[in-house]
């Protein structure tokens, strides 16, 4: 449990981070909570050879509305989402996510963005910001750019940051209303990644047909995903229990579980079925229920 | 039972609060990696990824050349004196370190000697070794096979992987039974490999003084004076006499049977503390104590039961395989092999029953019972106890009418069971009926019954075990020869304080405490006025230590028999002050008195200042007793558990909606440390019920060998255990008491099983093996057509 | 690289390298040995201190993370010699065995009741979800907090 040795880097500020990042390229790792990186280091599966500790830099730890967007900085830390007034009272499905990860020390240091950019398809707050609809602000040396959230992960581990960037925020647009949200999440206990894990965010028109859904799933293959046809058959339905069960089942249909000592595929697959279709009703409980 | 003494003196029957945990409450314990000696090295090991392969060549130069690294150590140099194997505790032989081959993954193969824990660490990830794989056998049945790769090539004669064969019971008899049998259940049972995984790992400071000749070992062990014994026997050639070897058990993070053994670490560390003459520390981690470390289980089991249509039961028929790893290192009293499998007949009065068990070699780690399970206690309990729901279903019986029908009844006590053991007491219907009241079972069947009506899977499941602890009498009890008494040393000081020493070793239990408690029990000493202490060979008297729930059995008699002795000698010296006949004084917790005179008394402490002071002629000075007790018989806790749980038809998740623990295990020293052992045992018994196993793939790799996959239950996961109990003493403990520290995990996990089968019976279900996961489930729902 | 530390209320200071674990370096460098290692993949909570306030698992942080913060260990509990309430609670309600998760459960306890003086069961259990102990079972933790959390509120802390 001893990691190996590394040269350690605090930078004051975005700018010099990005600046160590493109100086050291592949062979640094950005340390913002640490509780998904210092955990593979101990167990020397990750040997980077320069450590940036971002801690340090003023400014990045908040969670807060701006223009229309709940925007979640780099160094907001899981318990800070938890403690949000403003995502309790607009965003149930984030307090679903973030009650789910790991246990509550852990929540304590992790951070939402790194949740995030650590890209572990097996990570939570991924399908529920493809559900939101997120978008993420990389900042490098070419300066800032914005990337919404369904391109964002392209592979295990993988994102579309280029070695130099940094992810400062994350940024939600604020639902309308008649919106509800859910993530369902089965775990064999308390701190497991998700055997399958569902998040489902509804917008409901006036009469109550469903305006916009959207769908992420959780370890349900390489990267997670957006079940865009279970989200396209919503589109303009009224949901009720007939709707809701063949989306369910399209978003099982789009999922490509692995086997592992959570379960084989297809109980996988299953869990997709049942947890979306726990996920939707949910979402649709809070969002008034379609009338 | 109402306490004889005040709650200031706190003998038995008081909840007297921990004299241990004011230490723990401050963070002030010392437990192995808390010392810190000056010139320390440390012990970092190297361990195979492979099961089974052959060490073609191990190269140490670039761990070598690392500053801080002293020494890499290999099977070639431990061989050269001898120590490279060294016997288990089952008289098989275990590698300390390989020369020729390993044969399970995670398997040390080298260790790394080093100034820093951290350059250890790094001096282990430098070592390069060679390896050639080697066929590897996980399956024992396979490995049973003629023509399966023979395993253990370093026995010279051995031509297969069959350690041995035991059997118990008339074979005769048993089958006779069975061919008359009006009914007959069969049913294959396999209890998975599981890991104590206590929350300190394994480890050692060993410290070899040059000059005096003397090793001392700190070592989380449960056992100190066995482990001396065995170094002695294992190092003597090295020099290492018995009374240059002082082993400290110091505070110990958890024991559960897991700081048994003697793992090849701490023999290492030994050696190089003796090679260099410095201090060496070595502490396993996590991942290492989970792969590598003595593991419980492994029990593939098929068993028969027969019986009348009216639900009575007449005979038990066994046939197990026991997978051991690679070698027989499983702590069992040596008569034993399959430790005390053979309470298997339960709480029912069957006439006839006969047990085998068949040891395996396979490419695994070693071991067998450590998770407090007495010894293959909870084998035992979890086949009878599944095999009677079985039946009582299959008969269409209600389960708890078909154990009342066939409990031991009270009137059969002491009771000789088919299988040879003499229960001491019980009263299996009075438990049963207490947690039914308790758990309102009628309602509850009420309950399942409408919610099957919705198609909704409710299932209750009992559980009523006899568990059988306190090993044992010297007439078949022996662990390497070793007899397995324990022994109490209680000396009184001039003030009337007390000091005394046991044999045993507290890694939770509060011996700190109910020793106190006995002691203040037998003569009326407040507990306050008691130092108990365990653990250091220079001082404890000789003692086979603590596990299998043997300590309030063995040592607390043991103790109880010292303080009686030293009674005796202060109603000597009563006599004597008061100028009575010893025959006319009367004792009451703390003081003799004349008989018809209670204002001519004497107090204990008063007596004891007069054993230094003022005792009478030709009788020695000083106030204390030994005593090394050689129980009579084991005893036999029992109780009845019920469950109730729901099944999540969507993802197959079992949720215990309520569970009622009823324990007798006779009188009782401290109710609130029996509740809390009771609380931990039930909580060791749902993890292996429902999340905890360690398999291995074809090629021997271990699956679930760190936290992330081997799955400790949280708070979260744990129900809110309600418990009661009742009273039926032991008659030959001198105490009355019968011991109670691994009861609930022996009785607990057939109780959520049952519950478990008993919500899908309906569907077709017959069984399930534990651990009983949501996939698990889920198949057995899909099978059967059920879905959300 | 040195690392500047107040660990309960004192200024601390230590030359160590990065990868230092923040749990070795209370441990082994300032001798407080009553935050202890039970695992090595950030599961069992053992290791569990205050960083700033906030209950972290030391393990899983470096010592170079806390260079200039504030560090609370289970050491830093009692107060001239009075003893703070999470501790006293475990002590009456025998939320204690073999004592080795101890330290972690109690500053885990001490900081939830700042967040949650009124607290039920089920978020008690919650709270401690990061925390494994093997003893217990536990049903003496949850009223060992309990018992804090009452006597906290009595005394209007």
């Amino acid at each position: 449990m001893i990691p190996a040795a590394f040269s350690y880097h605090s930078p004051p500020s975005v700018e010099a981070a990005i600046g160590l990042l493109a100086q050291f390229g592949d062979d640094a790792k950005i340390l913002s909570g640490g509780q998904s990186l210092i955990p593979l280091m101990k167990l020397r599966l990750a040997i980077p050879k320069h450590l940036i500790d971002i801690n340090r830099i003023p400014g990045l730890a908040y969670v807060r509305e701006a223009d229309g967007f709940l925007a979640i900085g780099a160094l907001a830390r899981e318990v800070d989402l938890e403690e949000s007034e403003l995502v309790s009272r607009r965003f149930p499905i984030l307090i679903d996510t973030t009650r789910g990860i790991a246990d509550p020390l852990v929540r304590n240091l992790a951070t939402v963005c790194g949740n995030l950019a650590h890209a572990d398809p097996a990570n939570d707050h991924p399908a529920t910001m493809l559900a939101l609809g997120a978008e993420v602000v990389a900042v490098g040396r070419r300066g800032e750019r914005r990337i919404p959230i369904d391109e964002f992960f392209i592979g295990p581990f993988t994102t579309t940051l280029t070695p130099d960037e940094i992810l400062t925020e994350v940024r939600v647009p604020l639902p309308p209303s008649h919106s509800g949200g859910a993530y369902v999440k089965l775990e064999r206990k308390v701190g497991d990644f998700a055997t399958a894990a569902v998040a489902a965010q509804i917008a409901l028109r006036a009469n109550g047909a469903c305006e916009r859904a959207g769908i992420g799933l959780t370890n349900a293959g390489p990267t997670p995903i957006k079940a865009r046809r279970a989200e396209e058959f919503l589109q303009g339905k009224r949901p009720d229990d007939g709707t809701v069960k063949e989306a369910a089942h399209l978003a099982a249909e789009e999922s490509a579980p692995e086997a592992d000592l959570r379960g084989p595929a297809e109980y996988k697959r299953d869990l997709i079925r049942v947890l979306t279709a726990r996920a939707l009703k949910k979402a649709l409980e809070r969002a008034g229920g379609g009338r | 039972m109402a306490p004889r003494t005040s709650p200031e003196v706190g003998g038995m029957g008081h909840s007297v609060k921990r004299k241990e945990d004011p230490r723990f409450i401050r963070g002030k314990g010392t437990y192995v990696d808390d010392i810190q000696l000056p010139g320390m090295l440390y012990l970092d090991i190297v361990r195979s990824p492979y099961a089974h392969a052959t060490i073609k060549n191990i190269d140490t130069s670039s761990a070598l050349a690392i500053p801080g690294v002293l020494a890499v150590i290999t099977g070639k140099d431990l061989a050269k004196y001898n120590l490279h194997w060294m016997p288990t505790l089952m008289s098989d032989t275990q590698m300390v370190l390989p020369v020729e081959k390993v044969m399970y993954q995670a398997q040390e193969v080298a260790a790394v000697l080093a100034t820093e824990r951290y350059i250890a660490a790094d001096g282990v990830a430098a070592v390069r070794v060679d390896y050639e794989p080697l066929p590897v056998v996980v399956d024992p049945k396979k490995a049973l096979e003629p023509g399966a790769p023979v395993l253990r090539t370093d026995k010279k004669e051995k031509k297969d992987n069959h350690i041995w064969h035991w059997e118990w019971g008339d074979r005769a008899a048993t089958d006779r039974a069975f061919r008359e049998a009006e009914v007959t259940v069969q049913q294959d049972i396999y209890l998975p490999r599981i890991h104590v995984a206590s929350i300190e790992t394994c480890g050692c400071v060993a410290d070899f003084d040059k000059v005096s000749g003397k090793l001392t070992v700190w070592m989380t062990t449960q056992a100190p004076h066995a482990i001396r014994t065995v170094f002695a026997l294992v190092a003597g050639h090295v020099g290492l006499a018995e009374h240059k070897i002082r082993i400290i058990s110091p505070d110990i993070g958890g024991g559960f049977g897991g700081k048994v053994p003697v793992y090849p670490g701490y023999v290492i560390a030994v050696a190089a503390s003796v090679l260099t003459g410095k201090p060496v520390k070595w502490i396993e981690d996590r991942m290492e104590n989970l792969q590598a470390d003595s593991f419980a289980r492994d029990y593939h089991i098929s068993a028969e039961l027969a019986g009348k249509k009216d639900g009575t039961l007449t005979a038990l028929r066994i046939k197990t395989i026991a997978d051991h790893g690679y070698t027989d290192a499983a702590a069992n009293p040596s008569k034993f092999p399959a430790g005390l499998f053979h309470i298997c007949t339960g709480s029912y009065d069957f006439k006839a029953a006969h047990v085998e068990v068949d040891g395996v070699y396979t490419n695994k780690p070693p071991g067998g019972i450590a998770y407090r399970c007495s010894f293959r206690v909870t084998e035992a309990v979890h086949t009878i106890e599944r095999m009677a729901d079985l039946m009582a279903h299959q008969l269409g019986f209600d389960p708890a009418e078909f154990r009342l029908k066939n409990f031991i009844k009270p009137d059969q006590f002491p009771y000789k069971s088919a299988l040879g053991w003499e229960y001491d007491s019980g009263n299996y219907a009075g438990a049963l009926q207490k947690a039914m009241d308790k758990i309102g079972y009628a309602d509850l069947r009420r309950q399942q019954a409408e919610k099957r009506k919705k198609g909704e899977l409710m299932g209750i499941g009992i559980s009523s075990f006899t568990e059988i602890v306190g090993a044992g009498p010297s007439k078949h009890f022996d662990i390497l020869g070793l007899k397995m008494f324990d022994s109490a040393e209680i000396r009184i000081h001039p003030t009337g304080k007390v000091i005394a020493r046991f044999g045993t070793r507290s890694q939770g239990q509060g011996h700190e405490t109910t020793y106190a408690q006995i002691i203040a029990e037998e003569l009326g000493i407040p507990v306050a006025d008691i130092q108990i202490e365990e653990g250091d060979t220079d001082t404890a008297p000789y003692g086979l230590g603590t596990y299998a729930s043997r300590s309030t059995p063995v040592a607390g008699a043991a103790g109880a028999m010292a303080a009686r002795k030293i009674r005796d000698k202060a109603r000597k010296i009563a006599a004597y002050l008061l100028e009575a006949a010893e025959g006319d004084l009367e004792w009451e917790p703390g003081k003799f008195s004349v008989r018809g005179a209670p204002g001519r008394s004497k107090t204990i402490q008063e007596i004891a200042f007069a054993a230094y002071t003022n005792h009478p002629q030709g009788m020695e000075a000083g106030l204390e007793a030994v005593s090394y007790y050689d129980p009579p018989n084991l005893t036999y806790p029992f109780g009845s558990y019920i469950c109730a749980v729901e099944i999540d038809k969507g993802t197959g998740e079992v949720k215990i909606m309520r569970f009622v623990a009823v324990d007798d295990c006779g009188n009782i020293i401290n109710p609130m440390i029996v509740d809390g052992q009771i609380h931990g045992g039930l909580t060791m018994g749902l993890a292996p019920a429902l999340f905890e196993e360690i398999t291995y793939d074809e090629q021997g790799n271990v699956q679930g060998g760190s936290f992330i996959d081997y799955l400790l239950p949280t708070a979260v996961e744990t129900p809110k255990w309600e418990t009661d109990k009742t009273c039926t003493p032991s008659p030959h403990h001198p105490l009355g008491a019968k011991g109670v520290g691994e009861s609930a995990t022996v009785g607990a996990p057939a109780a959520i099983a049952n519950a478990v089968v008993d919500a899908l019976w309906h569907l077709g279900a017959r069984h399930v093996d534990i651990p009983i996961t949501p996939v698990k489930v889920w198949r057995l729902l899909r099978e059967k057509g059920v879905t959300e | 690289m040195q690392v500047q530390v107040t660990v309960n209320g004192e200024k601390r200071q230590a030359e160590v390298e990065p990868r230092f674990l923040l749990v070795h370096l209370i441990r082994e460098v300032f001798r407080l040995t009553g935050t202890h290692i039970g695992c090595d993949t950030t599961h069992c909570g053992a290791c569990t201190v205050l960083l700033d306030g906030r209950p972290v698992k030391s393990c899983t942080v470096f010592a170079a993370q806390a260079d200039g913060r504030d560090i609370m260990t289970v050491e830093g509990l009692e107060r001239n010699g009075t003893l703070h309430p999470v501790q006293e609670g475990f002590m009456q309600e025998h939320g204690l065995q073999c004592g080795y998760c101890t330290p972690g459960m109690l500053m885990t306890s001490y900081a939830f009741l700042q967040k949650r003086p009124n607290p039920t069961e089920d978020e008690i259990r919650w709270a401690i979800s990061g925390n494994l102990c093997r003893c217990t079972g536990y049903v003496n933790i949850v009223k060992s907090i309990e018992y804090a959390a009452a006597k906290m509120r009595q005394e209007g802390r």
